[in-house]
């Protein structure tokens, strides 16, 4: 499979803060790729610094043979990255019909088509389709904020820790769509509940100390008992 | 009519403009219309001021740039020619270009930076404009400022409550429609969470700059009214004082709601008029800006969303309540 994505040995600032000390992530296209690292390790921030969020201060980012570590967040948004934020970020204040429709940065047939699909994947934003954004429950809110980063024909989507601070049953919920999105995307994602990284996850890197330190195939992690000891804390 | 009947909201505001518009004609009270009147210019500017903060989370402290702007071009046109209806059509041109344009620069030199400093830095350049106002003295006559006339149409009081009233409910039709535009949307993404909206592919600069030169073209119209209602213009107009009172006003009556800011302006117009009043009976009233210090206060700890924002949030409670029970009624 061709490669999506290439970040080369990234280093990201946060004010005084060092907090990527040099990551490399090779993604390919249709895969899904997950980041995987104790709380603080710097994977939030690896999705951050794709995004512009926090601009890499060394290092490469490329996307489809073109640099784009030195992009403002719009332009990197506009080449086909779609990012769900991990605090979901969904307008509070606007309906779920005007939140669909503020991410939709192209308006055509193909987007009325994505949009009728993302409503037979997430029903209860059928439901809530008038209602403020802020009035959703937690994993309703979850669905919006993927829903908003799916409507668009991105050929990448970075998703941070979907399945923080949701019940069992809407976790569940939530994987089950985003493996259906798999089908049809290629996905960076973040996620601390491993059960969940690794059936949705084609391979894995891990990040340590803001440095990327291992990777390979989620089928290899899942049979290595030390490396997710070691890295991730599971016994 | 459809519209009208559809919406009850609607109904209700078509009944209180046509109150106002035949007020005139059945109550004749010259102080009241003047009121009237101030109350329409104040809550045009006051719309324009929610634009920034309640739609895009913008916080200016230098809005009385534009509405000073708006109240010297009128002066100066009407002072320097013939005070004509083409006077006044180049007046108006000559306010929205120059409205636009400072708008559109401050915008782009300041709008960058994090809200405070944005904040400080519009009171800054509002600062500027005072002392431009209160130093050329040849144009403006400095703190002195100058009487002017106004053309015919303008001179009977009753006229220029009419324009007065039709313009305010322009501008509220206008901005209604505005801010439920996509352009609309976007802003209000914007006021929310202005990195998730950027990382949605806006270039959140450019809507800001946007909202930036709309407000200050509707406050710089604002003055024209407001100077053309004296007949006077001097440098307060620039003062800090202005601005307060947009502020004042959006928050009062609700921000991000526009029929709030018109709220909001009838209220602090009545309080600044019944508080002076009352100054012939005690002396205490004379110091009316400590009670406006002292209701800003109140608001601010006891109904930070305003008026408006406090009877939508009623509203919504109730009807969530109604909802619950119907549902219980249906289980039970």
């Amino acid at each position: 499979m061709s490669e999506l994505l290439k970040l080369n040995q990234i280093e990201t600032h946060i004010g005084q803060y060092h907090i990527l000390q040099g990551v490399s992530v090779e993604v390919k296209k249709g895969e899904v790729t997950v980041l995987l690292g104790r709380n603080g390790a710097g994977k939030t921030t690896t999705l951050r610094t794709i995004m512009g969020l926090n601009p890499a201060s060394k290092g490469s980012i490329v996307y489809k043979g073109e640099a784009i570590q030195s992009l403002p967040t719009y332009t990197i948004a506009k080449k086909g990255i779609g990012y769900v934020p991990e605090d979901q970020g969904i307008f509070a204040g606007l309906t779920v019909e005007e939140n669909m429709k503020v991410a939709i940065q192209k308006e055509n047939e193909e987007t009325h088509k994505r949009l009728d699909y993302i409503l037979t994947l997430f029903p209860d934003l059928k439901k809530f389709w008038k209602k403020p954004g802020g009035l959703l429950s937690g994993g309703q809110k979850q669905m919006l904020s993927i829903a908003r980063a799916y409507v668009n024909e991105n050929e990448l989507l970075l998703i941070d820790e979907p399945s923080k601070g949701l019940a069992p049953i809407v976790v569940e919920k939530v994987m089950e769509s985003i493996m259906q999105m798999k089908e049809q995307t290629t996905i960076v994602l973040v996620e601390q509940n491993f059960y969940m990284a690794s059936t949705i996850g084609d391979c894995f890197y891990i990040i340590d100390d803001g440095r990327s330190v291992s990777n390979g195939l989620m089928k290899q992690l899942k049979e290595d008992e030390e490396m997710k000891r070691k890295y991730l804390g599971i016994a | 009519m459809k519209w009208i009947i559809n919406n009850r909201v609607n109904a209700i505001y078509v009944i209180i403009a046509a109150f106002l518009l035949l007020l005139p004609f059945v109550y004749e009270s010259r102080n009241m219309l003047i009121l009237l009147t101030q109350i329409f210019v104040f809550a045009i500017l006051a719309m324009s001021y929610d634009l920034l903060l309640g739609f895009t989370g913008i916080v200016s402290f230098g809005h009385a740039m534009f509405f000073g702007i708006g109240a010297y071009s009128i002066g100066i046109f009407m002072k320097r020619f013939e005070p004509t209806m083409l006077h006044f059509l180049y007046a108006v041109l000559a306010t929205i270009l120059i409205t636009a344009i400072v708008s559109f620069i401050v915008g782009l030199l300041t709008l960058r930076l994090k809200s405070h400093f944005y904040a400080m830095l519009t009171m800054a350049l509002a600062g500027l404009f005072l002392v431009l106002a209160e130093k050329w003295r040849t144009l403006t006559f400095g703190n002195d400022g100058f009487t002017f006339r106004v053309p015919e149409v303008f001179i009977d009081r009753t006229n220029f409550y009419i324009i007065c009233l039709l313009s305010m409910i322009a501008v509220f039709m206008i901005l209604k429609r505005f801010t439920n535009s996509p352009l609309g949307r976007v802003l209000q993404a914007i006021r929310e969470n202005e990195q998730r909206t950027e990382s949605l592919g806006y270039q959140v600069l450019h809507y800001k700059i946007a909202a930036s030169v709309v407000a200050g073209v509707l406050a710089g119209i604002a003055g024209i009214f407001y100077a053309m209602s004296l007949r006077y213009v001097n440098t307060s107009v620039f003062t800090m004082d202005i601005t307060l009172d947009a502020l004042l006003m959006t928050i009062i009556g609700g921000v991000g709601t526009l029929v709030g800011a018109i709220i909001g302006a009838g209220l602090i117009e009545f309080a600044h008029d019944g508080l002076t009043e009352l100054a012939k009976e005690h002396w205490i009233f004379e110091r009316w800006i400590i009670f406006f210090g002292i209701i800003y206060i109140l608001v601010v700890i006891f109904f930070p969303l305003g008026i408006v924002g406090t009877l939508k949030k009623f509203t919504w409670k109730r009807r969530k309540q109604e909802s619950a029970k119907n549902k219980e009624n249906l289980a039970g």
